[in-house]
């Protein structure tokens, strides 16, 4: 279907992205890559009333190393976050991640900081964002603040940004250890059915899951010992999937058992 | 409304429109270009890529206004000198199509992954065209048409 009709604003700096979002209220939706947004659209399951494109502004594009990891801007493209050596280099495991979501076309358009922000529990970056303890910052009208992944994430497709807040980056840091991420989806590129990111470094181990919860799901296997069965069993227990068309919720906490111990071998490994 | 001027195949086009115009609405009902198909319009079947500053996006999940003054190839501007480009006919002898409603999106896309990955393996051909639906051939003439259209690339020379 076509999308309904909106108001649209098209800023040039921060500072009158956060001032049209203030003006639009709960009514205001920030448009970047789109590629989670227009789909929604189409299908009349979103209609905000006011878009604010941030396409035009300036100086959200970097990628950016800073001490302890990487700094993507808000209209970093998934495809620039995944072909740059600066967020590599700072960050193994955010290319292996984009490499999995969707297909090249939409990582063209699609930004990383749209996919967080957009907190889906079934996609990859708010996962690995929150294995890693990273970071939004967000401007609004009262300044900028930096929001940390665990008190991010609120619920399926919700965060704690506030009405009249830009999300203008958000900071992976880099870990000591291995990362490692893997999925099952019915066909590549869709969305996983499980999936799970997982962290090992010298003195800890921890894992978070997607599409098993109404946010990624972090759970701290250290106690595991390296024991990976064992960590998968602690992980089975603290998750609450649920069944939809693609799997039950039995399979589900199934698979996210397995690939709990292929992650966290990869990690090791890596 | 809104004045929408892009670079379509390489000339200068101008509509106005509302803001909700999808580019692949824009390209196909204000343009008439209507070589770019729309199949699922949710960004999931690939119909509708085209080139967007050379690289492949969804036209059904962009909005025609937020890419003012950028450019667009559509599979209508891929032959050059009214003869059919390598990968066209790369499609055309392997019969990389049958109903040739997706063929569009596959070789805008395939245009662009051959330039920036001219000698690709089978591996790299499935990843790049695994965002594209076709429901006629089954994909094996399909990855066989990159391949061939890889060849005659070769051929061509730079």
């Amino acid at each position: 279907m076509k999308p309904p009709s909106f108001v649209y604003h098209a800023p040039a700096t921060v500072a009158e992205a956060v001032e049209a979002l203030a003006a639009a209220g709960a009514d205001g939706k920030v448009l970047a890559g789109g590629q989670s947004l227009i789909p929604l659209m189409n299908m009349r399951l979103a209609a905000p009333g006011h878009l604010v494109d941030i396409n035009h502004v300036a100086g959200l594009a970097g990628i950016t190393a800073e001490p302890g990891g990487v700094r993507v801007g808000a209209l970093a493209r998934h495809a620039e976050v995944e072909a740059s050596e600066t967020a590599h280099a700072a960050q193994p495991l955010v290319r292996r991640a984009l490499r999995l979501v969707a297909h090249p076309a939409v990582r063209n358009r699609g930004t990383t900081v749209g996919s967080i922000v957009h907190a889906d529990p079934a996609a990859e970056m708010p996962a690995v964002l929150a294995l890693l303890d990273g970071s939004v910052r967000v401007r609004g009208a009262e300044g900028e603040r930096d929001i940390p992944a665990a008190e991010f994430f609120t619920g399926p497709m919700e965060s704690s940004l506030r009405t009249g807040e830009l999300a203008v980056s958000v900071f992976f840091p880099s870990s000591e250890g291995g990362t490692a991420i893997v999925e099952m989806a019915r066909r590549h590129g869709d969305y996983a059915m499980a999936g799970v990111a997982a962290l090992v470094a010298p003195d800890h181990a921890r894992v978070a899951c997607l599409s098993v919860g109404a946010v990624p799901v972090v759970v701290d296997v250290t106690e595991a010992e390296g024991d990976w069965r064992r960590a998968a069993r602690l992980v089975q227990e603290q998750i609450d999937p649920e069944a939809d068309i693609h799997a039950t919720a039995d399979y589900r906490r199934h698979l996210t058992g397995v690939l709990t111990e292929r992650a966290l071998k990869a990690a090791a490994d890596a | 409304m809104h004045d929408v001027t892009l670079i379509v195949n390489g000339v200068p086009r101008h509509a106005r429109v509302p803001a909700r115009r999808l580019l692949s609405d824009f390209l196909r009902h204000d343009l008439g270009l209507t070589g770019t198909h729309v199949g699922c319009e949710h960004g999931v079947c690939g119909a509708c890529t085209v080139l967007l500053d050379g690289q492949p996006v969804r036209a059904c999940l962009t909005f025609a206004v937020s890419v003012s003054g950028q450019e667009v190839t559509t599979v209508e501007g891929l032959a050059r000198d009214g003869q059919p480009s390598a990968v066209q006919r790369g499609f055309a002898e392997c019969h990389g199509l049958q109903c040739g409603f997706c063929t569009p999106g596959f070789l805008t896309t395939a245009t662009a992954f051959l330039r920036d990955n001219p000698a690709p393996s089978d591996e790299d051909v499935i990843e790049a065209v695994s965002g594209n639906l076709c429901r006629c051939t089954g994909y094996q003439n399909i990855v066989k048409s990159v391949h061939r259209a890889a060849e005659l690339l070769a051929e061509e020379g730079p």
